[in-house]
């Protein structure tokens, strides 16, 4: 169920958006960003542009739209939570409009980004970028260990419920603690015996 | 409170970035400096951890969750900067791969959660496990921290969004201030259990960080210590001097008035105002430190709770280290 909403979308690689060299995506995703964070929003030419070149990608990457308006829609409670109090804070100057168009034009971009590009090819982007090796080294195994610890700790749920009988209130606190302690003990194991394989293969 | 895109302006994304870079970078030095060869894996899997651990909801009044933010829980494990460079990839992760949180704001994301949440928190955590001895003291420590890194989060990103002009310091700061006093108290308690948890379970895991020079304090943390001194100088000092018609008079000067309302000037009566205080920020000021004395003593209460006998763990410490030689 949790993996139904995080898991990411690369049905279609063979499309020209998934082909696209992952730089170039970054490159322009960051500049279709800073350009729609940055510019007054006087310069309407610039927001109908992003928007459509947006449409134009998302369709030509052959990613549902119904997958697409998912996501949008899951990502954006913060959004509509602060656009909400914007409207009904400012009479005057209305500037919620601005903001949720803009909020939306950035989730847009990125959530394409994401689901057209492995993050295998960013993490090569930035190590050519200089990012600090360690930094690098950090996301790939977080990246690559995220999926089976969050299977960990679902394996962890489905026995305790199994075998617990009865829910107590104050049990509650005692076993989130628990469960969060134990996933980080496994964690660390599962880090000792990683280091092992690694050692093992050659690493330094 | 991920802050998404689109919510501040140039010259606040810009600062904070700054700010988070230099702390970012500081804190990886000091981890290639500091950290051993065989835990540099544990990094990638505390960032992993950390990401599995923010899934788990807890209960808060009135039918709301919040989630675990972690950071000091983490800061209490593997240090502060091991800390930040995790909250750094974890920041990073959910902005890119899972849109959560602006690509703009990732430097105030960063800031809020990783300098802010686990350097500032990590402060804390280190002030009260000097000063109680033992496992008791790390884990008031830990519950202490966790909230006064999620009420410290809070403000800062109250700050950021104040600076940005996108809500106002007067109705954003004392709504994000008095949701995340009461959803901080989720986090130092679940925090504090889960390091008992751990203690209990690998007491080799906790015991790596019980420094042995006594009060020691490791490398950068006082460079830490700056680093949010100057974040919280410059996102939330202009805001709550007593003088707020100064930002209003910059505002004008440099022709920002037009766009927001700017902060201060009128606050709506904050509900945990003190009775007999006539002064708005006093008042605030007053009601803030007796929560926060309130929360600490709490948390002292829940180390004596959780480690029922400091002794007992002393013993185990000592069984367990041959097992650890062999380990290593």
């Amino acid at each position: 169920m949790l993996k139904d909403w995080l898991g990411h979308h690369h049905g279609h690689h063979g499309s020209p958006v998934h082909r696209l060299p992952a730089a170039i995506k970054l490159g322009a995703t960051l500049v279709l960003i800073a350009g729609t964070v940055l510019l007054p929003w006087a310069w309407h030419a610039w927001f109908i542009a992003v928007v459509a070149l947006l449409i134009v990608a998302a369709l030509l990457s052959r990613i549902e739209l119904a997958f697409l308006g998912r996501r949008l829609l899951l990502l954006s409670p913060f959004v509509l939570g602060v656009v909400l109090v914007n409207a009904l804070q400012s009479s005057v100057h209305a500037r919620w409009p601005a903001l949720a168009a803009r909020s939306g034009i950035c989730l847009f971009t990125v959530v394409l980004l994401a689901n057209t590009t492995p993050f295998g090819k960013v993490l090569g982007v930035l190590r050519s970028a200089r990012v600090p090796p360690l930094l690098v080294t950090t996301l790939a195994l977080m990246h690559r260990y995220l999926f089976v610890l969050l299977d960990e700790s679902e394996r962890m749920r489905r026995a305790r419920a199994s075998r617990t009988f009865q829910r107590q209130r104050r049990a509650r606190w005692r076993v989130l603690g628990t469960v969060v302690g134990q996933l980080f003990v496994r964690a660390s194991a599962r880090a000792e015996r990683i280091y092992a394989a690694m050692c093992a293969r050659g690493w330094k | 409170m991920h802050i998404p895109d689109g919510f501040l302006d140039g010259k606040t994304a810009a600062t904070a970035a700054a700010i988070s870079v230099a702390g970012v970078g500081l804190a990886l030095r000091q981890v290639r400096r500091e950290l051993p060869p065989r835990r540099v894996p544990l990094l990638g899997l505390a960032a992993a951890f950390l990401f599995a651990a923010q899934m788990v909801n807890f209960p808060v009044a009135g039918g709301t969750s919040g989630h675990l933010m972690g950071g000091v829980l983490v800061a209490a494990l593997l240090g502060p900067s091991a800390a930040i460079v995790v909250l750094t990839a974890v920041v990073i992760v959910q902005c890119f791969l899972f849109a959560d949180g602006g690509v703009s704001a990732l430097g105030a994301n960063l800031l809020n959660m990783g300098i802010f949440g686990a350097g500032g928190g990590y402060l804390v955590y280190r002030m009260i496990s000097a000063r109680v001895r033992g496992l008791r003291g790390q884990v008031a420590g830990v519950a202490f921290g966790g909230w006064f890194s999620t009420v410290l989060a809070a403000i800062g990103c109250a700050g950021e969004l104040a600076w940005s002009h996108t809500v106002t310091w007067s109705a954003g700061f004392p709504m994000m201030a008095s949701v995340h006093m009461i959803v901080g108290l989720g986090e130092g308690l679940i925090g504090a259990l889960a390091f008992a948890a751990i203690a209990r379970t690998r007491p080799d895991l906790v015991a790596e960080r019980t420094p042995a020079s006594g009060g020691a304090l490791p490398g950068g943390v006082f460079r830490y210590g700056m680093l949010v001194a100057v974040g919280l100088a410059v996102f939330v000092a202009p805001f709550s001097c007593p003088l707020p018609d100064g930002l209003e008079a910059v505002a004008a000067k440099l022709g920002f008035e037009g766009r927001g309302i700017p902060g201060g000037a009128h606050v709506p009566v904050p509900d945990y105002r003190l009775p007999g205080i006539h002064s708005a920020a006093g008042a605030t000021a007053l009601a803030g430190a007796l929560g926060t004395l309130v929360v600490l003593g709490l948390a002292l209460l829940l180390g004596h709770l959780l480690v029922r006998r400091p002794e007992e763990n002393a013993v185990k410490d000592s069984k367990q280290d041959p097992a650890q030689d062999q380990r290593c």
